[in-house]
């Protein structure tokens, strides 16, 4: 069955033959992060696919996994394409190393989620909490509820780990 | 690091010198044309088979790339009266020129066609904008692979390569400032190039005070959109010697290579390390020849970061050092090795690649369209005064290299030299 949902004004769809979408997001809707894990080589992957990156195994069984990791990179929007994000302005692209599988299967290689800088609450950060924000923070996942069966990975600051004392920033505020 | 050199590109029968560019094409680089991509697209060819010294009739191939935003070979075949032996028109944007080269070569050597026109028309800024501003993409529902990207207002190229940029200046401390100097050379060029949409001459500052599109993105290190045609004439060496023009000899070429995870390049590390690092192992053992070989190059600028990062990652620089190389002089026209003589992207217009390559083909022929004065042989006398409305030819120039950008994981590259027959 097509999963429909909304966030930020968006209509989100998954369509029913999108099966490893309407898994993904499914246990997103618990706030449970899960990711196909390769029955073969035993490696994660992410975002899902219809078989293994890395040894092309059609076979994954859904496994959680911890949804901590690093601000690995990230870019910070200032002028907004989409018109809804425009009253976010300035909000953060992230891509968060999760610690799971950092480094594999290659040194420089790990699973790297695309998403938003949030507050505990998933609500988008406000400028002065994207202004603390660098590579090096520790994050921790969150959720937005869109509807049934689908709700948005977000990232907030991870309250409880060691924080760098200074995460890097781009050098002009 | 990922390893490289794991591809062996050195089949038997490869294509070095054994077809050329002989016609090149385009219309003015303008907001609001006011036409039809088929008017631009029909133009652009007729000016690039009328280059090569041929009749529509000698062109029986054509290839097209556009974003379900052009017209198709069929139309503009038909405004020509040309009668196509071969044609495709393939999905695609940025690094699609030097692929479609490389494709050209294929189908003429398979003996489908004997010469091909490839083109590009696009209303860039008055119809479909390729960065999603305004356009209904922006406000459509988030489905599909949108979810993890649309979803959280990651849709524009901008918003799709920040981070690659971003990890670029924290893996190897590369400074705004060094990145704004690609902005500045194209700009100097741009001001010597007639066409140029953008002759105005830019500092640092500048740039850096631009207002901040997406960080490290401001304003001035992105590209111009603009609506134009562009398109190039491709054949045989032994034809190409019959042309109007010397050709410019194809020596090598890579068509759309890859780095691992080309649906979300973000997961192969390092992300500051582009498709030219797998690309450098094609392109420069089919030529023949090395960056240090290279007296021009066209390093593709849909932003100023492009440019560094596909010259470093090619090997014109140490790896790492393509912030020091973008802004030493280098690149800049006098330099040891000049990059986007025309402007480019940045300055010149937008056109998916094209212009780099047709920049580089007018290099060669060392007829260069500045504004120098004619000479009685029909060609330019160049001065090779670089100031603000002068020279832009290079003063020697034997070998040119194109180097596409489809996005970080994706890229094309091609190597082109004068005839040494």
């Amino acid at each position: 069955m097509t999963v429909r949902g909304e966030y930020l004004g968006m209509p989100l769809v998954i369509n029913d033959l999108q099966h490893e979408y309407r898994e993904f997001f499914g246990y997103c809707a618990k706030h449970d992060l899960h990711l196909q894990n390769c029955d073969d080589c035993k490696l994660f992957r992410y975002p899902p696919t219809t078989a293994c990156p890395f040894c092309a195994s059609p076979k994954a069984t859904w496994k959680p996994v911890e949804g901590k990791g690093t601000l690995y990179s990230y870019g910070e929007v200032h002028h907004a394409i989409q018109p809804v994000f425009r009253q976010y302005s300035p909000y953060m692209l992230l891509l968060v190393e999760l610690d799971t599988q950092k480094g594999k299967p290659g040194e420089y290689d790990g699973l790297r989620f695309t998403g938003n800088l949030a507050k505990p609450d998933g609500d988008l950060a406000p400028p002065e909490l994207v202004r603390s924000v660098g590579i090096g923070t520790r994050l921790r996942i969150v959720y937005k509820d869109a509807g049934d069966g689908i709700s948005m990975p977000l990232w907030t600051i991870d309250e409880t780990a060691t924080q760098p004392a200074k995460p890097w920033r781009y050098a002009i505020e | 690091m990922a390893a490289s050199g794991d591809i062996n590109a050195d089949s038997e029968k490869f294509l070095r010198g054994k077809y050329a560019i002989v016609g090149v094409g385009e219309t003015a680089y303008v907001r609001g044309s006011g036409r039809t991509t088929r008017s631009m697209g029909t133009e652009a060819v007729r000016k690039a088979i009328e280059d090569a010294g041929l009749k529509p009739s000698d062109v029986d191939g054509m290839l097209s790339y556009s974003y379900n935003d052009s017209t198709f070979s069929p139309t503009i075949a038909g405004d020509l009266g040309i009668r196509p032996n071969f044609y495709m028109d393939v999905y695609g944007g940025g690094s699609s020129t030097e692929a479609l080269i490389g494709i050209a070569m294929g189908v003429i050597e398979a003996g489908m066609c004997r010469t091909v026109v490839i083109f590009r028309a696009m209303n860039g800024f008055s119809e479909i904008r390729i960065g999603g501003t305004g356009g209904r993409g922006a406000v459509a529902p988030v489905g599909g692979d949108g979810l993890f990207t649309r979803s959280y207002g990651l849709s524009s190229a901008g918003q799709m390569f920040c981070q690659s940029f971003m990890r670029h200046m924290y893996d190897y401390g590369t400074t705004p400032e060094q990145v704004a100097m690609v902005k500045v050379i194209h700009s100097e060029h741009a001001s010597s190039n007639p066409k140029a949409f953008y002759k105005k001459r830019m500092t640092v500052e500048d740039v850096i005070n631009s207002r901040m599109i997406v960080k490290p993105l401001h304003l001035l290190d992105c590209c111009v959109e603009t609506d134009n045609g562009t398109a190039i004439v491709i054949t045989r060496i032994d034809r190409a010697r019959d042309c109007r023009h010397a050709p410019a000899v194809i020596q090598s070429v890579v068509g759309r290579c890859c780095k691992p995870r080309p649906d979300m390049h973000y997961q192969a590390g390092p992300i500051s390390t582009v498709a030219g690092h797998y690309a450098k192992d094609i392109l420069w053992p089919n030529a023949g020849l090395g960056p240090e070989d290279v007296d021009v190059t066209g390093s593709y600028d849909a932003f100023t970061f492009t440019t560094m990062l596909q010259l470093e990652d090619y090997g014109f620089c140490k790896k790492g050092d393509g912030g020091v190389y973008v802004s030493d002089g280098t690149m800049r026209l006098g330099g040891r090795r000049p990059n986007n003589t025309s402007g480019g992207h940045l300055c010149e217009g937008y056109t998916h690649g094209v212009n780099m390559v047709i920049e580089n083909v007018r290099q060669l022929r060392h007829d260069i369209d500045d504004s120098c004065p004619m000479g009685a042989n029909g060609k330019r006398q160049h001065s090779y005064d670089y100031r603000e409305g002068g020279c832009r030819q290079v003063k020697k120039v034997e070998v040119t290299a194109n180097l596409g950008w489809a996005m970080p994981g994706t890229g094309s590259a091609m190597v082109m030299a004068q005839d040494n027959r």
